[in-house]
């Protein structure tokens, strides 16, 4: 007896709720083992996460402060993945968005005001994003060049030029008076740079988590109602009916990539603005932004509406993880709740595509993939 | 990347035997080629373990992204072993690359599992891998829960003289004063060339890989040829990964590895998924990894940043190369690399 797959022709409804709350349900089992393995309480464990990250005093405000960067890489990646254009630089993007950003405040200085200099950073921060994912968008578009690869070596070149420009050289990123003579570190951005929080009494959101959930409307929009989202959905499913309808492929890769760069460049910006008023090359470093951001998306199944709650909950998961930091919560345990999602998340799909069906007892499928 | 610059720059045993200290006078030139040369090599083995193993995934026409995640659980599970192996020293070195190939297959059989099993998108789940495993990931955790980064790696790859060839002008050492596992290394390069093109097995491979239809209609088992050499590939990163604890910086540290999966990854596509052309490969990137430390210690003033940058550079230029021009065909690519088979319904 046998175990055979069948393409369901149209998913019931009430799976497409039960299979990723299974996921997440078989993801949470298993990271709890992994917790237990290694010593742990592993429902006190979770416990602790949910207190820390979103019940107790303050929580919500630092979960929110936390999500927002990942709610603009998320953003970058879903728009990306759309179209089949693998971009896992939003870590690199990020990280130049950041010194774009930093250094246009820096260069306004105190003479501009408030919304000037903020509009300079968003502009800054999206235009160095741009820029630096349309590196490997022209690469791929005119040179054929795997954009995976590309865009991942693209991250370690942005963490060294910040780290240069900080660390290795006396760039006009670096403080050069005080105690930076001491020890490098960055230069302070212009008190008036610094980004605005509404507070709505138990916690404060900040402006960054606002322009991100409009750029995720402003996505849904585009890729719901435009010509050009639908050409995007057009070329990600099926290239080669893209171009028998006259699609211009190579267009549309250079202009969704750049924007895709854009608004993780957005996000630079906010983690400057809103979050740390300096370029912080390490804290960019160790943050791995880039790379939860596509845990975002994929969760999020590509919706840019669906990643702004996703970017809540794993926001909350991060901001308790660095809260919790200690021998009984060690480093690396955050990264393996969102990868073990990830995973599930993913592996859960089948269920929802296919049926699984008991074969009769003669061997008709041999061998087959099961 | 400076921290691990630092390390490196001190980390004694490991790169001491591939940087000798600067010798006098006129040699000067000639020695520093040949240290080029040599740390090109040390630096070059785990990236040329790693590519062929990925060499190996990809033949079957699995595309496994997951390859960085793979190394830093192999170098984890290198490190563990190395701390709590039993034995000589020299057996608790094998005890620590057989953890290390172990752990690689098990990371590499859960990519498996996911894309021939549970029908998921190739790129997609090799991302994941790399994601679940990677340096924020389980490879950190396991680390921290295991102290890993307590003290130096005990037993360690050390240099193997053969026969006292090492002595030798110029060409001792380059080519005899390695640790086992670049030695290892070379056999497997002859290894895997005569398995993919003169062995009834290896022809299967590339079937599989090129027409997945095609060898089943033959008889060829597509998921079993998949399985086997997506984990057979896990277990060669494993073993690139632990390369890094055990020879190259004796301290862990999370994301020891430093992005080289990714770099494995280019090196296929710019060795055309010929083994002997990813040796030519992997020795270029040594040598790019290793002029920084090179240059540092001969008191070349350069740029820690711009150094530590040359490879992912390289890598780049490189793969704009080989994807345009008269490479642009994908000379050897397997045609059904990263493409799911099922077997058509009656």
């Amino acid at each position: 007896m046998g175990l055979r797959l069948e393409r369901r022709v149209d998913r019931p409804r009430w799976l497409t709720v039960a299979v990723p709350l299974a996921s997440v349900a078989v993801a949470l089992f298993v990271g709890g083992v992994v917790i237990a393995l290694s010593g742990n309480d592993a429902v006190d464990t979770y416990a602790r996460i949910l207190e820390r990250g979103f019940t107790s005093r303050g929580a919500f405000t630092a979960t929110l402060t936390a999500a927002t960067p990942l709610l603009f890489t998320g953003l970058a990646a879903a728009a990306a993945f759309r179209m089949g254009v693998f971009n896992i630089g939003g870590e690199g993007q990020l990280i130049v968005g950041a010194i774009g950003a930093s250094g246009a405040a820096i260069a306004l200085g105190d003479s501009a005001s408030g919304p000037v200099l903020i509009v300079a950073m968003v502009v800054a921060g999206a235009a160095a994003g741009a820029a630096w994912a349309g590196i490997a968008a022209v690469l791929r578009a005119y040179l054929g060049t795997n954009e995976i690869i590309t865009t991942l070596m693209l991250n370690y070149l942005a963490i060294n030029l910040a780290t240069y420009l900080v660390f290795g050289s006396t760039s006009a990123w670096r403080e050069l008076t005080g105690t930076g003579l001491m020890f490098p570190q960055g230069k302070k951005i212009p008190d008036a740079a610094r980004w605005p929080g509404i507070d709505f009494g138990n916690f404060t959101v900040g402006l960054g988590f606002f322009l991100g959930t409009a750029i995720a409307i402003g996505l849904f929009v585009l890729f719901r109602a435009t010509r050009y989202g639908f050409s995007v959905r057009v070329i990600g499913d099926e290239p080669r009916a893209a171009r028998y309808a006259g699609m211009r492929t190579r267009r549309t890769i250079l202009s969704l990539l750049a924007l895709s760069g854009a608004v993780a460049g957005i996000g630079g910006a906010s983690d400057v603005g809103g979050t740390r008023y300096l370029l912080d090359p390490k804290a960019l470093g160790q943050a791995g932004y880039g790379y939860a951001g596509i845990v975002v998306a994929a969760l999020a199944r590509l919706n840019p509406l669906a990643v702004v709650g996703v970017s809540i909950l794993m926001g909350g998961l991060a901001n308790a993880g660095r809260a919790l930091q200690g021998p009984d919560f060690p480093a690396g345990l955050v990264g393996t709740l969102q990868g073990l999602l990830l995973v599930c998340t993913l592996a859960g799909e089948l269920f929802a595509r296919y049926r699984v069906r008991r074969t009769a007892p003669t061997p008709a499928t041999p061998g087959a993939a099961a | 990347m400076i921290a691990l610059a630092t390390v490196l720059a001190q980390a004694g045993d490991g790169a001491s035997s591939a940087l000798p200290v600067a010798s006098n006078g006129s040699g000067v030139n000639s020695n520093l080629l040949i240290v080029i040369f040599a740390s090109a090599i040390f630096y070059g083995t785990p990236l040329l373990l790693a590519a062929l193993g990925e060499m190996l995934t990809e033949r079957s026409g699995v595309l496994n992204l997951g390859l960085e995640g793979t190394m830093l659980m192999g170098a984890v599970a290198g490190c563990w072993a190395s701390i709590h192996g039993t034995g000589p020293g020299w057996l608790v070195v094998i005890e620590a690359l057989l953890a290390a190939m172990v752990v690689g297959g098990l990371t590499a059989a859960l990519h498996a599992v996911l894309v021939l099993t549970f029908r998921v998108e190739q790129i997609v789940s090799g991302l994941a891998i790399t994601i679940l495993a990677g340096a924020a990931g389980l490879s950190s955790y396991l680390a921290n829960s295991l102290e890993l980064s307590k003290g130096p790696v005990p037993h360690r790859l050390e240099a193997i003289d053969v026969g006292g060839l090492s002595d030798l002008p110029v060409a001792g050492p380059l080519l005899f004063d390695h640790n086992a596992l670049t030695y290892a290394s070379w056999v497997l390069v002859g290894a895997l060339w005569w398995y993919l093109f003169r062995s009834r097995r290896g022809l299967h491979l590339r079937a599989v890989g090129e027409s997945p239809a095609t060898a089943d209609a033959m008889g060829i088992s597509v998921a079993r040829t998949r399985y086997a050499h997506t984990i057979a590939g896990g277990a060669l990163a494993g073993l690139g990964g632990a390369f890094y604890p055990l020879a190259i910086i004796p301290l862990w540290s999370d994301g020891i590895t430093g992005g080289r999966g990714w770099i494995a990854l280019a090196l296929v596509i710019f060795g055309f998924w010929r083994p002997e052309l990813i040796l030519v490969g992997a020795y270029l990137f040594g040598a790019f990894s290793s002029l920084g430390l090179t240059l540092q210690a001969r008191n070349v003033e350069v740029s820690a940043q711009l150094l530590d940058s040359l490879p992912y550079l390289m890598t780049i230029v490189v793969l704009v190369f080989v994807s345009s021009g008269w490479a642009r065909r994908r000379l050897g690519a397997p045609a059904a690399l990263g493409t799911s088979y099922e077997r058509e319904e009656r």
